[in-house]
């Protein structure tokens, strides 16, 4: 029984679906720590304007990306379903703003599919691989690249 | 694992004992002639050397057994302390404290130093050290005392007889030692009658039986020296009372003064620390004789060994609750209440209890300056001796605490300064004695508390900075236009400026391409600030001052444009709130404003930080004077300040990066987050804004791409 849920668990994967910038993007559930209504940041200055600032985590300071700005989707607009996405990569906590959140999806590791090649390599970066859901694709995040970029910088 | 855990513990006591052996070389520099203070270098050698063949690391027994066998003949007075040994003692606990790092991090050291070092200290053996046979045995630990006793003493042919009285404590036997072993080890060594002094034991009921009662008279007809009795008694020392006098003998040798019998306080203290947990060995059941009293305060302090993360940990949750604290006293206010004295008091209450706790486990974390004052009087020595010049170096305020952070991020800087005291600072022997002074030199180092901050001063008695050849050198590297006038502290500020290095030539000490604004930078860093003064042929004094801890700082809380910030007192000279008429525009949109009849730039802290302003109502602001080490007296704008507290500082690097002109972040009472500013870095940030526009356009276009 213990070996069967194993192999189970080696090949499914949990994911959180969202919206940004008006695409379905998801998330795998393991590197969501929380998900937080929006609150207003304190803005940090000389930083991409996808970079909105920072927020208080439970006294740690956590800066927040606008995930539609950040792939080139346009600022994401004020709006009270706003969420707040807290996840943590590289030992780093970070918070993404989305649209809204909907469900977790299960899926099975076959199901996810490689990002086919696209022009743009910044997008193929960030975008680890697609899911296709009832007629609609939901892009995987690549959470490593998004804070790569959003760390360039310059000293 | 565990037995790399031994491994650790060894290495880490090591520390200590090497702490305690630099300390006991110090005072042995002051007081040849103290007993106490021999032994207790002879017992951390030795205790080194125990330790080490435990691990069979045969390269540092070997040379702490010649190390300890020199030790061994001062402290049988067979050989007189001069400034020669005493340096060649220095120089042996300097290799020591190499070999040990070597052993623990596995790296290899050169052997051509050791050799001469062993070769040196032989020299003092004379003949009788290649008679002796080297018989040191790792494992048994408890009584090697003996053993590696040189069996051919010359002086100790002769038989005498010692009289021994051997009172165990009851911290002795809780530290599960065992009096008969003792008594064995000595009847190994001669001719020995015992007798126990029942004397002491109590009426039947008063018979606590974890109590120690029992006390023996021995005599011992020996031909062995006195000390090997004391080794004997080495690991109890400070757990009993011992009295050790010769009584008798045959052609009887001059026996030196009766050696203390009380344990020299260097060792206790390193064993104390050893031992951590146990008992400290002051509850002895009985009074001893009132001379060992009177030094009991000397004597250990329970320690406790506290793994960092730990620590770490509860000053954060600590950050939290004063955090936590400010949010609930804002909350409060805000609701307005009508009657709110009691509430009030017990917020005020809480405010202070927080306060305490805070300052308390900051304490953990704070430690003497005293382990890196030391380690600072090793570069003294190698520097003097390299570069021929007498020097000694003098501590003051050692037992100053100080956040370990803080002390290991000092060790860098304070060792280059105190190299340049040394290279640059001191005059060559002949050129002191020119001047009237004392061919040997003085560092001085000293570290106080001052209203809140740490203060370490690094001076020395040299010939002063040479303020011609500091401009003249700056001029030529370029580092100041030649026709610049500057007041001498403005030219002792250039040391300060990368790139600068007085030297003429480049020595092996110092000039090695960094310079003063590596120790400026690393000091900065810590949130501290470094200045000189300087008066020719008295010497030249580096003071830097640091704030007592990292955690947390005092700040004014101010806003810019519309965000709250801010900004570190210690850096703020003077605020003023300017006459509108003060402020002149200097080219096209450069501002300055007259203060006591100079005139200051002004830095506006919004547009620097690309922050619009929406309350262009406010008019001329509010100036925070500060004085920078680049840009002299500046002014920075903002809006307006509106408090003074205490502010726990939060790292933005850890989840984000470093952001120009801003140091680290905080929370403020509302739970929002306020940027903590960086008044040097926005002023140089201005600066380099204003001088070259590109710069700043091709870091826009790097940031987006």
């Amino acid at each position: 029984m213990a070996e069967t849920s194993e192999a189970h668990a080696d090949t499914q994967f949990e994911f959180i679906t969202f919206s940004a910038g008006g695409q379905n993007y998801c998330l795998e559930i393991t590197q969501i720590r929380e998900i937080r209504r929006w609150t207003p940041v304190t803005a940090l200055p000389h930083t991409p304007a996808d970079v909105l600032g920072v927020m208080n985590l439970r006294g740690a300071v956590i800066p927040i990306f606008d995930l539609s700005a950040r792939f080139g989707l346009g600022a994401t607009p004020a709006n009270e379903r706003n969420v707040v996405i807290v996840a943590a990569v590289d030992g780093a906590t970070i918070g993404l703003l989305v649209e809204s959140v909907s469900e977790i999806l299960s899926v099975d590791k076959s199901e996810i599919q490689e990002t086919p090649d696209i022009k743009s390599e910044a997008t193929r970066n960030s975008i680890q691989g697609m899911i296709s859901v009832d007629e609609t694709m939901v892009r995987v995040v690549n959470l490593g690249a998004v804070v790569e970029s959003g760390k360039g910088l310059p000293a | 694992m565990s037995g790399n855990s031994i491994r650790d513990t060894f290495f880490e006591e090591c520390e200590e004992l090497l702490e305690a052996l630099v300390e006991g070389l110090s005072q042995m520099e002051q007081a040849p002639d103290d007993m106490e203070v021999v032994n207790a270098v002879f017992r951390s050698v030795h205790s080194i050397k125990g330790g080490a063949g435990a691990f069979a690391l045969d390269r540092l027994v070997s040379f702490a057994h010649s190390f300890e066998t020199v030790m061994d003949k001062v402290r049988d007075r067979e050989l007189v302390v001069d400034e020669k040994l005493m340096s060649l003692f220095h120089r042996a606990g300097d290799h020591l404290s190499d070999l040990v790092d070597s052993a623990r991090d596995e790296t290899h050291l050169d052997d051509e130093a050791e050799t001469g070092l062993i070769g040196e200290l032989d020299s003092y053996l004379g003949d009788e050290a290649a008679a002796e046979e080297f018989s040191f045995d790792a494992i048994t630990l408890d009584f090697d005392g003996p053993a590696i006793e040189l069996p051919s003493e010359g002086d100790s042919a002769a038989f005498r007889v010692f009289d021994i009285r051997f009172a165990p404590s009851r911290a002795l036997y809780e530290n599960g030692h065992e009096p008969l072993l003792i008594l064995d080890a000595l009847a190994d060594l001669g001719d020995l009658t015992v007798e126990a002094d029942i004397s002491r034991i109590p009426e039947f009921d008063a018979f606590d039986p974890a109590d120690a009662f029992l006390s023996w008279h021995m005599r011992l007809t020996s031909s062995e020296p006195e000390t090997t009795l004391h080794e004997v008694f080495e690991f109890v020392e400070g757990l009993c009372d011992l009295d050790i006098s010769v009584t008798a003998g045959g052609e009887e040798v001059p026996v030196p003064a009766p050696l203390d019998p009380e344990p020299s306080t260097g060792t206790v203290e390193a064993m104390a620390e050893i031992e951590a947990a146990e008992p400290p060995c002051e509850d002895t059941p009985y009074d001893g004789p009132p001379r060992e009293r009177r030094k009991e305060p000397r004597g250990p302090k329970p320690t406790l060994r506290v793994d960092l993360d730990r620590v770490d940990r509860l000053i954060n949750t600590v950050g939290e609750l004063i955090i936590n604290q400010a949010m609930i006293s804002q909350r409060i206010e805000e609701l307005d209440l009508p009657t709110v004295a009691h509430l009030t008091n017990e917020l005020e209450a809480y405010k202070l209890l927080a306060r305490d706790i805070q300052e308390g486990v900051m304490a953990i974390r704070a430690q003497p300056v005293k382990p890196l004052f030391q380690r600072m009087s090793r570069i003294v020595r190698e520097a003097s001796d390299a570069t021929g010049k007498k020097a000694k170096m003098v501590t003051v305020g050692d037992s100053t605490e100080v956040d370990k952070t803080v002390i290991e991020r000092l060790a860098d800087p304070l060792t280059h300064m105190v190299r340049n005291a040394v290279d640059h600072g001191l005059e060559k022997p002949d050129g002191r004695d020119a001047a009237g002074k004392d061919p040997v030199g003085t560092i001085r180092l000293s570290a106080s508390h001052r209203s809140g901050s740490v203060f370490i001063e690094i001076s020395d008695d040299g010939a002063g900075l040479d303020r011609e050849r500091i401009l003249a050198k700056a001029i030529e590297k370029g580092l100041v236009p030649p026709d610049v006038e500057l007041s001498d502290p403005e030219i002792d500020n250039l040391l300060f400026l990368p790139g600068f290095s007085t030297a003429g030539e480049v020595s092996a000490l110092s000039g090695r391409g960094v310079g003063m604004d590596v120790v400026k930078n690393a000091v900065h860093a810590l949130g501290g600030r470094v200045s000189i003064t300087s008066t020719p042929g008295k010497g030249t004094t580096f003071a830097i001052v640091l704030p007592l801890t990292l955690a947390v700082m005092d700040g004014f809380v101010i806003s810019v444009a519309d965000q709250t910030m801010v900004i570190p007192i210690s850096s703020i000279l003077e605020t003023i709130r300017p006459n509108p008429r003060d402020i002149h525009v200097v080219g096209t949109d450069s501002e300055v404003v007259s203060v006591r009849g100079s005139y200051v730039p002004i830095v506006d802290v919004a547009d620097n930080l690309g922050l619009t302003r929406h309350d262009d109502a406010g008019g001329t602001g509010i100036l925070l004077l500060v004085s920078t080490e680049l840009q002299g007296l500046t002014a920075l704008r903002v809006t307006a300040i509106h408090d003074q507290r205490q502010v726990v500082i939060k790292s933005l690097e850890s989840n984000y990066a470093a952001i120009q002109g801003v140091s680290a972040a905080t929370i403020l009472g509302d739970g929002k987050i306020a940027l903590i500013l960086d008044p040097e870095e926005l002023i140089n940030l201005a600066h380099a804004s204003g001088n070259d526009p590109f710069a700043q356009h091709s870091r826009m276009e790097l940031r987006h791409g």
